[in-house]
């Protein structure tokens, strides 16, 4: 369908298309089994301009929005999600210096963000605080001109490659949610290190692992907004995110749905190609409208947020929700259709299936997700009586 | 620095047909791209401006519809483009392609010229090494690493049929390329907004200071008869025996076909 880009849309979206094509399809199975990190592709992700889309141009970027990054995401992930994973991870990383860093963080830390010489990490999920948020119990306590962070967080994606991590610490116990802040620590901070790098069912090529923070001391100045503001930076963060993750469910649906649909038209059973088989075109019909509804849905939403609307939860929530359910459903159908050989590592959709899942899960599972829309609907609701 | 890239626009296609009236390609119908051994010298040229600094020319020689392939190159990275466009050019053969190109490198100079080692369409290999001799510089073909470069010396590897030999010259020089060269880059997005942008310069036979009689067909000592695959007339015949037998035998052989 024709969303009708602008020039520079379009040139986004085929750059990307080609950099898909051409460098990460061909090596996306060995970096699956070998879980390597794709500094590769996320060089010629930073030489192509990519790294800097969202990031304003007096900054070193391309001063575009969260709608054009959804259609690199978009292309990345209909390759590989291992790679779009690691490539989203690093605007969830920017987003709080973006939203809420100060004029002197911005003209630090983003040309490095933008040209690619510095890759970013999000960190607020710990053992005890995932969907809780509440939960955190690292700490930053402020000793004269710097704060002394003490704490783990886990399954922070980037965690290692990153030079630059967005953390979110607890200042002050005694104000609950309010009483939490966001940091930028920058890696080799003394008392900053890594701890184990998890074995993964799927998006094995992007890096996850422990931080871990002892009396790791941090110039005052690193705190992003004001001190006790750190949900708040959390949560506006994901908002502007989730999308992105939308965007990754399109396109991992997609690159599987392609995959399928090609296979179809080669195997050959009962004397004709299995896509001439009405059982398996509802199958692909049904694959494509939901993948043709989600992709409408994460561009709407996405255009939506740029436009610097006030309050985008509800529809991120939606976006991100309705996309990577149709993701899962979309992958597994597709290794469905392929049959015995969508279920050999020979074809990439059984890979597409154990990446896709992750996406129900990171960035607020899709119970949150419903949660947040819920929440949404009630105050709308009550606002009308 | 100064770099001058020569590039080849060529049609994208395995399937070239020849126009068997006059036994030239048809390139109509068929879409365009950069001579693949050409992004080789744009990625080598962007290379050492960006170790030295400097400006990257890229220069071609053909039909208006050229500057689509010029527009690609500064999307890599080139700074400047230059399209030698004219009637007089057409119908060039290597030797008068390569005395335009000389005219051209000579009017915009270059302390070093790149070319890929031969143009997919054409196969010659000719025009980078007639080039330099136009331009009386010095040239090596075939370089596949760039050892060390700086304001008037450089040191590279020529790849050979066994191995590869270590080249050094003064500058300026011109250099062809092999694929083992280096990976080209892909375009970038500002790149690519800036090729849309980019001022295409053009030079016909007056501004580059041409004499008319070196140009185009009239120029061209090169006159394409036909053009064919040639047949394989695979015959083979071992000679044995000891050394010595076997050269007595290959000596009679030589001289029954009249080659000895």
């Amino acid at each position: 369908m024709d969303y009708f880009f602008d020039e520079e849309q379009i040139m986004i979206r085929d750059l990307a298309r080609q950099i898909a094509d051409e460098k990460v399809m061909p090596i996306r199975a060995e970096l699956d089994e070998k879980e390597e990190f794709p500094w590769d592709i996320m060089n010629i992700l930073a030489q192509s301009d990519f790294l800097g889309i969202y990031i304003p141009e007096e900054y070193g970027g391309m001063g575009r929005g969260g709608f054009e990054f959804c259609l690199a995401v978009e292309e990345l992930s209909r390759a590989c999600l291992g790679v779009s994973t690691t490539y989203a991870a690093n605007a969830l990383g920017t987003y709080p210096i973006l939203l809420y860093g100060s004029e002197e963080q911005k003209k630090k830390y983003l040309p490095d963000i933008a040209s690619g010489r510095k890759l970013v990490a999000f960190a607020l999920t710990e053992a005890n605080a995932g969907s809780d948020a509440a939960g955190v119990q690292t700490t930053a306590r402020l000793e004269g001109n710097e704060y002394v962070l003490n704490g783990t967080k886990q399954w922070i994606t980037n965690g290692g490659e990153a030079g630059i991590y967005t953390v979110i610490a607890i200042t002050d116990k005694s104000k609950g949610a309010r009483g939490a802040s966001a940091f930028i620590v920058e890696k080799d901070t003394p008392g900053f290190t890594f701890g184990k790098k998890e074995n993964k069912m799927g998006i094995r090529s992007s890096s996850t692992r422990e931080l871990i923070f002892e009396n790791c001391r941090i110039p005052k100045e690193n705190v992003i907004g004001k001190p006790g503001m750190g949900f708040i930076v959390a949560m506006k963060t994901l908002d502007s995110s989730r999308t992105g993750v939308g965007a990754q469910g399109v396109g991992v649906a997609q690159g599987a749905f392609e995959a399928a649909a090609a296979y179809a038209l080669e195997r050959q059973q009962f004397g004709q190609p299995i896509i001439s088989i009405q059982a398996v075109q509802h199958i692909l019909a049904d694959m494509a409208t939901q993948i043709e509804a989600a992709r409408a849905l994460v561009y709407a939403v996405a255009k939506f947020i740029d436009t610097k609307a006030k309050d985008v939860s509800k529809e991120s929530a939606m976006a991100k929700l309705f996309a990577t359910d149709v993701a899962m459903k979309v992958t597994v159908d597709a290794v469905q259709v392929m049959g015995g050989a969508g279920y050999m590592r020979e074809y990439p959709v059984e890979k597409m299936m154990r990446d896709a899942k992750i996406l129900q899960i990171y960035e607020g599972t899709n119970q949150i997700q419903r949660n947040v829309i819920g929440q949404a609907l009630v105050k709308e609701t009550a606002k009308k009586k | 620095m100064n770099i001058i890239v020569c590039i080849k626009q060529v049609p994208d296609t395995a399937e070239i047909r020849i126009n068997p009236e006059t036994n030239t390609l048809m390139r109509e119908g068929v879409p365009s791209i950069i001579n693949p051994f050409d992004l080789h010298a744009i990625e080598a040229a962007i290379q050492i401006r960006e170790q030295m600094g400097g400006r990257v020319t890229v220069l071609t020689m053909g039909p208006p519809q050229a500057e689509t392939s010029l527009r690609e190159a500064v999307s890599m990275g080139a700074d400047d483009a230059v399209l030698l466009s004219d009637r007089a050019f057409a119908g060039s053969d290597t030797w008068a392609t390569s005395y335009t190109l000389a005219q051209a490198i000579r009017k915009l100079g270059a302390d070093i010229v790149f070319c890929g080692k031969q143009a997919i369409d054409g196969d010659t290999a000719q025009v980078g090494p007639e080039t330099a001799e136009f331009l009386d510089i010095p040239h090596i073909s075939y370089i596949r690493k760039i050892e060390e470069v700086n304001e008037n010396y450089i040191r590279v590897e020529r790849l050979m049929d066994e191995g590869y030999d270590i080249v050094e010259s003064s500058l300026p020089v011109l250099l062809t390329v092999v694929r083992e060269l280096n990976t080209p880059r892909l375009p970038s997005l500002k790149g690519k907004m800036a090729a849309k942008k980019a001022e295409i310069k053009k030079l016909g036979m007056a501004d580059i200071g041409a004499d008319e009689n070196n140009l185009g067909l009239k120029g061209s000592p090169t006159q394409v008869k036909n053009i064919f695959a040639p047949e394989v007339k695979a015959e083979r015949k071992m000679i044995e025996g000891s050394p010595e037998e076997q050269v007595d035998n290959l000596i009679k052989e030589l001289k029954e076909i009249k080659c000895l």
